[in-house]
């Protein structure tokens, strides 16, 4: 399995390096990645329903817990077949799409690695890996949203929906690190056995919320929900495979791998039927105001999401096989759309369905594809999407609580998205064929075989449900800890209630379609509302933040040394002497310190008048020769101290400053009066102050109790170790050589530095 | 500067300070020493001779620009790390010993060498510096 | 006299300071180099600080007999005095590059070079 999620990791790399080369040629053979991976997957369905679950395990980071663990079982199994077979007929349907486009081969390289971290995600048992396949979904998405990096709002979208999923993958890691420091675990196989652990830890809310937030952020939910419309703005097989069949789905899939482990608690079923109800609900009359064909499935992808999200909430076995069932039901039909709707903007060169009109006429078998589609989006028997929304209305039906009021919830969103999946599907096709869409030409098959192929599915499998019941239901439901053999997909349930709802809904949404018209002034109507949605709020925010720190920024970044080194130096003393004055024991015991020799006197004095000197003398000369007495004042302190090392050293250097400064200082600036006399006095203020602070925070650290335990081991195994006597020597060229040597090499560069600054001319050609 | 004393004594000065550092150098693991002083004191001896007999004297001197001590110190101080590592199987910067006493440095080991390779990029560096400076100064 | 040594430091601390503060180059450099020198003090301070009892086993045995200095501050100021004279003379170069090529020895003129070139 390792191999087949490296495969288009390395069919991506390739690219990179081979795909100037092939210049966008023999892209279709692109497409026997997914198919190969589309049939080595396929192999496995015969074992899954058997109830076999296929594991394999890669050591990666053992010591932290983190691996390349794979599971496939039901679930998994589901998902894989979905992001290859979509894959596939997406890779085929971009030859064609795409074809000429300067930068096939990067679109390509993008999709292939979508393709492989999502099957990462879907297979990994790890949550750390699963992390890591997650953000390189969102990362792909990112590339692929503003493929067209040429156009403003574009990259505006890619922008937003990367902060949006990547704030939502962090919220996974935190998740996952919270489940793991409680399991001991990041393996999920391993977790499902720690259930009540995980029940009964006081975070387990706070780690739910934060599952949540992945999922809902990938899986655009109210009110993350803004991302996916915007996200519209990627290619259109872009949309049909990221935005509406996988990617989008990995919040569906995360909530349910995960649903053994943190669900069948109040607070998760009831957050996730809430959401999920405002979700579809929310977005399925969103659509009722688009024109845009794309921004119409999008909303009708979110009302999906939300009707996936409402059924996991529910979380019983019918409601799981209701949304295992839709989860195909919608991949079928919403890529279908989706790519339909691509053919009609290469085609006829426009998505806007006020004016799209009667073409049948010239595209028909692209007709029949969105035909189809919409049947199955509007749940009208024998296709499977009819199939699917029995089992939804049937497990709403049996809700404990307010099943009324939800079962009125969904059957709305019905409703509305039958409306959107006719307008999408069939409105383009139907009436008189207007003159502008006279010369439309019928595409290359590449283009219209792959929708015909999926919507034809969407009528073969509600005809004979069988095919998918045992190998992909089943096995899906079973994945989840609960008994899948009971469940028995058909067409016909009897007459009952459920088949009454669904009568009515058919009807209503067909009258509904007939009524209401598309049009521009209902979708600028809705544009007015924009000011309290969730995107303005959170964009307004950003530019909030945006000034706000460009504020800030100006404020303290002003260009000034002074100004930067008061703020470091005030900010200091207060936190300091706050803290200090708070906290500190002021017990200096004066008697454990030396008594002071006349030695040390007079050498401080010395050091004294020097400090002085330098400081206040106005001849540059005077300062640095100052400068060097205050070098030699300390050397004399290094040798009463017993450091005969640092005298030596301190006094070298000292002499060599000295000679530096002379040298150069004919060719540096005069002294000048610059500061007045109150800047002195504030800055004499604020430096004595600083070094008082200074003073008092050794006499509080002296008062501690040393821990010479380094000291001592060095010293102790000096000679025995390292076959040295001058401790200080052997520490740097034996104990803690490496530093020595990291030390000697930034000294060299200092020198090649000073060398460069003054030898190095530019050659000729060089200069500007 | 080019005072006839400095001069005459900067002609007896810099083999003694020389062989000085070498001393502070060699005696570094045992005594106050070692690479850092003993090449600063080299270092002092050379800017010593160049303000006595000029800078192109010294540099004639040292036949080559001191700018390459610097990555032969380097080389060597690295050699003396990872001697262990490729002959010995040892971490990096193990400390190698010779079995034994010799009679002036006591034990000879690859610490020594390391020292040596300090010594040498000191020297590099600071008349590197020096050098560069008063020339373009 | 560690009192003195903690005064000494303070004194040290606030001169480099008080010259950071100032707007002239040079005074700059001056500054960061006392700035510096109290620094190494206060590492030193803050060890073992004996008198007359250097970091090296006595000729005659292999451990130390009696309190010795602590050797590991002495190491760490060894290489920060080192590296601080490599620090000092980049910097004075550099200051002596930036006066040449901006010709003001003000700092506070300093603030706005990067907006033209």
């Amino acid at each position: 399995m390792l191999f087949a999620i490296l495969l288009g990791f390395a069919f991506s790399l390739f690219l990179v390096f081979a795909g100037k080369f092939f210049k966008g040629n023999f892209s279709i053979l692109a497409a026997g990645i997914p198919l190969a991976l589309f049939v080595y997957f396929s192999q496995f369905i015969g074992r899954i329903s058997n109830g076999e679950v296929i594991t394999e395990f890669h050591s990666w980071i053992p010591s932290f817990g983190v691996n390349l663990g794979f599971t496939l079982d039901g679930l998994s199994l589901l998902f894989s077949l979905m992001i290859t077979g979509i894959g596939f007929l997406v890779f085929v349907y971009t030859s064609a799409y795409m074809k000429n486009h300067k930068y096939l081969d990067r679109f390509y390289g993008y999709l292939s690695m979508f393709m492989a971290a999502m099957l990462g995600l879907v297979l990994s048992d790890n949550l750390i890996s699963l992390f890591v396949f997650w953000e390189l979904t969102s990362i792909s998405s990112f590339f692929l949203i503003g493929f067209n990096n040429t156009s403003r709002k574009s990259r505006k979208s890619a922008i937003i929906s990367l902060a949006v999923t990547g704030i939502g993958g962090l919220s996974l890691l935190v998740g996952s690190l919270f489940l793991g420091s409680i399991t001991g675990t990041y393996s999920i196989t391993e977790m499902l056995s720690m259930n009540p652990e995980i029940f009964s830890n006081p975070y387990y809310i706070l780690i739910v919320l934060l599952i949540f937030g992945a999922a809902f952020t990938k899986s655009a939910q109210f009110p993350f929900h803004f991302w996916l419309p915007g996200a519209m703005k990627a290619p259109t097989p872009v949309s049909t495979y990221l935005h509406s069949a996988t990617m989008v789905k990995a919040g569906i899939y995360l909530l349910m791998r995960l649903t053994p482990v943190l669900g069948d608690h109040e607070f998760w079923n009831t957050t996730l039927i809430i959401v999920g109800a405002i979700t579809m609900v929310y977005s399925a009359i969103h659509t009722l105001f688009r024109t845009d064909l794309k921004g119409i499935l999008a909303y009708s992808t979110i009302a999906a999401l939300g009707i996936l999200v409402f059924l996991i909430g529910q979380g019983t076995k019918e409601a799981l096989t209701a949304a295992a069932v839709f989860i195909i039901v919608h991949a079928l039909y919403k890529a279908t759309l989706f790519l339909v709707t691509g053919i009609i903007d290469h085609q006829a060169g426009t998505r806007d369905t006020t004016v799209l009109r009667g073409l049948r006429k010239v595209l028909f078998p692209v007709a029949i594809a969105g035909f189809l589609a919409a049947l199955s989006s509007a749940g009208i028997p024998p296709t499977i999407g009819f199939i699917g929304k029995e089992l939804t209305y049937e497990s709403t039906f049996h809700l404990e609580n307010m099943a009324v009021l939800f079962m009125a919830l969904i059957i709305i969103t019905k409703i509305l998205l039958l409306y959107a999946g006719f307008v999408a599907g069939i409105k383009p096709f139907a009436g008189a064929l207007p003159d502008r869409f006279v010369k439309t030409r019928m595409p290359s098959p590449l283009l219209w075989v792959p929708p015909v192929l999926l919507a034809v599915a969407g009528i073969v499998f509600g005809i004979f449900p069988g095919l998918i019941e045992g190998s992909l239901v089943k096995p899906l439901v079973s994945s989840m800890r609960l008994n899948g053999e009971e469940i028995h997909l058909k067409i016909f349930h009897g007459f009952n209630i459920i088949l009454l709802l669904s009568v009515i809904t058919i009807a209503a949404g067909t009258i509904l379609y007939f009524i209401i018209k598309p049009t521009k002034k209902l979708e600028i109507w809705i544009g007015k509302f924009e000011k309290f949605s969730p995107q303005t709020l959170i964009t307004n925010g950003w530019t909030f933040f945006y000034k706000f720190s460009n504020i800030w920024t100006n404020i303290f970044q002003n260009g000034y040394l002074r100004n930067y080194v008061s703020t470091i130096m005030v900010f200091t003393i207060v936190l300091i002497g706050y803290t200090f004055f708070t906290t500190a024991t002021y017990s200096v015991d004066f008697n454990t310190f030396s008594p002071i020799t006349v030695y040390e006197a007079v050498t401080s004095i010395v050091m004294l008048i020097a400090i002085g000197y330098t400081v206040f003398t106005r001849s540059r000369l005077a300062a640095v020769a100052a400068m060097g007495i205050i070098g030699y004042a300390i050397c004399i302190l290094f040798v009463i101290y017993s450091a005969p090392d640092l005298a030596m050293t301190q006094f070298s250097i000292d002499t060599l400053t000295v000679i530096l400064f002379v040298l150069v200082l004919y060719k540096l600036p005069k002294y000048l009066k610059l500061s007045d006399y109150k800047m002195r006095i504030k800055d004499g203020v604020l430096s004595l102050a600083f070094g008082t602070i200074i003073t008092l925070l050794i006499l509080e650290v002296l008062a501690e109790p040393k821990n010479s335990a380094v000291s001592d081991y060095y010293a102790e195994n000096a000679y025995i170790l390292a076959h040295g006597k001058n401790v200080v020597n052997v520490i740097l060229v034996d104990f803690r050589g490496a530093d020595t040597m990291i030390e000697i090499s930034v000294l060299a560069i200092a020198a090649i530095g000073v060398f460069a600054l003054l030898k190095l001319r530019l050659k000729k050609s060089d200069q500007r | 500067m080019k005072t006839i004393i400095l001069r005459t004594a900067s002609t007896y000065l810099l083999p003694v300070l020389l062989m000085f550092s070498i001393f502070i150098l060699l005696r570094g693991h045992y005594s106050p020493g070692g690479g850092f002083v003993g090449g600063l004191i080299a270092s002092i001896a050379f800017v010593l001779h160049s303000f006595a007999r000029g800078l192109d004297n010294t540099k004639e001197l040292l036949r080559m620009h001191p700018g390459f001590l610097m990555p032969i110190g380097l080389a060597l101080a690295f050699m003396a790390g990872v001697t262990p590592v490729l002959f010995f199987d040892l971490p990096f910067m193990t400390g190698l010993w010779y079995p034994g006493h010799l009679p002036v440095l006591g034990s000879l080991g690859t610490a020594l060498f390391f020292d040596l390779g300090v010594y040498l990029v000191v020297v590099g560096v600071t008349l590197t510096i020096i050098f560069t400076i008063s020339e373009s100064a | 006299m560690e009192v003195l040594l903690a005064i000494m430091i303070g004194v040290l601390y606030a001169a480099g300071i008080y010259m950071i503060l100032r707007r002239s180059l040079v005074k700059l450099i001056l500054g960061i180099i006392i700035l510096g020198n109290g620094a190494n003090l206060l590492i030193f301070l803050l060890g073992r600080v004996v008198k007359g009892s250097p970091p090296i086993i006595p000729a005659d045995s292999d451990v130390f007999q009696s309190i010795y200095a602590d050797p590991v501050p002495q190491a760490l100021i060894l290489t920060a005095i080192v590296i601080s004279f490599g620090l000092q003379s980049f910097a004075i170069i550099l200051v002596k590059r930036a006066y040449k090529v901006v010709k003001t020895d003000d700092l506070d003129e300093m603030n706005a070079i990067d907006k033209d070139s």
